[in-house]
């Protein structure tokens, strides 16, 4: 008897990207006209460039790459009436630890990115727009470069797209190699040829979107964001806005509106790629779509919600709605959607000092706190492994954090800083324990010297 | 020198920016592709050179990102993903068992230099725990047999 397949969406729920995401051909412009491909687009060069925005404004969309910041106020930033070049950044960087779900969706849905981007150029009246891609992703940007050159050879990349007098070009631009290059500004600095670091923020230096690449006002948004413009347009902003949390007209930063694409991993029986409604229980999540913890005899201990940069959190916590506000007031974050899974045979100090070295070894150097403060980090945790414990160890791993949160050029710092202090929240006994392992042994044992490799 | 037809390709680069420096990255990838899988010195100041740049700047941008190579590495370089999900799929087991495998250690290459056996950060490809990368191609969900299969296969080539 043929095994069901497990469904890979919670039922009832709507699939706006990933609906299609497994038709063959799916990534090849004429299966995704087959199923309504660039209609979006062909609809938004009949509207007026305020009309896009609004829907988008109505659709409640907020970032999807970390910050959450509401999209519209972003596109709504670039100055009117401005006649010189501006762009379109697309944040392809995907290096959170934990989240794959941009790369699923370049390799198999790479239009929808590309009809996103061709819709929104129009929106904000760019000419040109750049997918700053990591380094890694060599295939999925082979797949977006493919589709990009496809819509060019139908009409809707090029000189007056659909005969709407509006140009627009599309490159894929490679990153080499750097998380930080994440983060919006030092991801501009990377795409101008420059080291990937950070840049001043408001109200030092003026927001990408006054002052962005090669100083014109610049729109930075994640793959997934852009991609949701596509359905966005298709089923309209309001209609989009039914489904997720908070009253139909609650400001967006207090509400979570549409779907989220999640990437569960670790210690479970199914990680996959899935998208479910804002608001669903993370036990659904975990539990439904992910088939439960991966072996059966070894019990759930703790998730981190939404990228390795936010704060763990723990089994009271797993009917907390997985949304913005519903994970922040569980005391986490939902971040980029990367929801990780760890059982009972986990050690929380051992993964904690493997995310220090991650943190250490990413940091670009360019603010003390972070620079300093995540090399200690790793010093101390590796001293704790390796059996050097002292008692002060714990209280002196907090101080760090403490003064790296809020300290540093950019949140880096505070993606450091804050697992940690989740970890001490809920696991203080467990550096407690290894603290005093150390003392017993009564030896004094020096980290091996593991700065960040050049 | 950059050959003629590196120049080209830069120059197709060069039209896609509004600045000759953003060209910068795309020409390093470039010149490691044709340099064995690293870039020495000379090729980031041929790189210098065509973009009006200066080489210490080059050089300074080339050692940010670590997908650049500063050193000859081997013909195949195994980057296995040591990040937290692929550390709790088993990842630290996998790389050790693919060092003693090759009789190298992390950051080693072999004698024959066929392999460079190197930790990676999150390769981003969580969902699919362990996994490593050979140049521009992922293997994912790995085991010891797979990775097994994989290696044996890029030896014989």
């Amino acid at each position: 008897m043929p095994t069901e397949q497990p469904k890979k969406y919670i039922e009832g729920q709507p699939q706006f990207l990933f609906q299609h995401r497994d038709v063959e051909g799916y990534a090849n412009i004429d299966t995704y006209m087959k199923y309504g491909g660039y209609d979006a687009l062909k609809k938004a060069v009949t509207m007026d460039q305020d009309a896009i925005i609004n829907e988008v404004k109505l659709s409640g969309l907020r970032g999807r790459g970390g910050a959450g910041f509401p999209t519209f106020i972003k596109w709504n930033g670039i100055p009117k009436n401005w006649d010189q070049p501006h762009y379109l950044v697309i944040n392809a960087d995907e290096g959170e630890p934990g989240t794959a779900k941009d790369r699923e969706l370049m390799n198999k849905t790479p239009h929808l990115l590309v009809e996103g981007c061709i819709i929104t150029c129009f929106a904000i009246r760019a000419k040109s727009c750049y997918i700053y891609v990591r380094g890694e992703y060599m295939e999925p940007a082979k797949q977006t470069q493919r589709a990009i050159d496809q819509a060019y050879a139908q009409g809707f990349l090029g000189k007056n797209i659909l005969g709407a007098g509006f140009d627009c070009d599309i490159y894929v631009h490679m990153g080499a190699g750097s998380y930080e290059c994440g983060e919006e500004t030092a991801l501009m600095s990377s795409l101008m040829g420059e080291r990937g670091m950070p840049r001043h923020k408001p109200p030092a230096a003026p927001l990408p979107v006054i002052s962005g690449v090669w100083q014109s006002p610049t729109v930075v948004n994640n793959v997934e964001t852009i991609a949701t413009v596509v359905p966005i347009l298709n089923v309209g902003g309001a209609e989009y806005a039914k489904y997720g949390t908070g009253a139909p007209d609650a400001s967006p930063f207090t509400c979570s509106k549409g779907t989220k694409l999640v990437t569960l991993s670790g210690h479970v029986k199914r990680p996959g790629n899935y998208e479910i409604v804002m608001g669903t229980p993370t036990r659904d999540i975990i539990f439904g779509l992910g088939g439960g913890m991966l072996r059966d005899d070894k019990k759930f201990k703790f998730m981190i919600p939404g990228g390795s940069s936010v704060k763990l959190l723990v089994e009271e916590h797993l009917d907390a709605p997985y949304s913005y506000e519903g994970l922040t007031k569980a005391g986490s974050l939902l971040g980029s959607g990367g929801l990780m899974v760890f059982d009972e045979t986990t050690s929380v100090p051992a993964l904690m000092a493997r995310l220090s070295h991650f943190y250490a070894h990413e940091s670009c150097g360019k603010c003390t706190p972070c620079r300093e403060g995540t090399n200690w980090l790793v010093k101390i945790h590796d001293r704790l492994l390796a059996g050097g414990g002292r008692p002060e160890d714990v209280d002196i791993l907090l101080d760090i954090c403490n003064n790296i949160e809020g300290r540093s050029f950019c949140p880096l710092g505070d993606a450091a800083a804050w697992p940690i202090q989740g970890a001490m929240k809920y696991f203080r006994h467990e550096y407690e324990e290894l603290a005093r392992q150390g003392m017993a042994a009564n030896r004094r044992t020096f980290a091996p010297l593991q700065m960040a490799a050049v | 020198m950059l050959t003629e037809d590196a120049k080209t390709k830069i120059d197709a680069l060069l039209a896609k920016y509004p600045t000759k420096k953003a060209a910068l990255i795309p020409s390093l990838w470039l010149m490691q592709a044709e340099n064995d899988g690293w870039l020495p010195r000379q090729a980031m100041k041929d790189v210098a050179e065509y973009l009006e740049l200066a080489p210490a700047y080059v050089e300074g941008v080339a050692t940010f990102y670590t997908m650049f190579n500063k050193a000859p590495i081997g013909k195949y370089h195994l980057e296995v993903c040591h990040n937290i999900v692929c550390m709790a799929r088993g990842a630290d087991e996998l790389i050790e068992h693919i060092g003693d495998k090759l009789g190298i250690g992390k950051g080693d290459t072999t004698t024959d230099r066929k392999f460079t056996l190197n930790g990676a950060e999150c390769l981003g490809a969580c969902a699919n725990a362990p996994c490593m990368m050979v140049g521009d191609v992922y293997f994912e969900d790995l085991t010891n047999e797979s990775v097994d299969r994989i290696i044996d296969e890029l030896a014989r080539k």
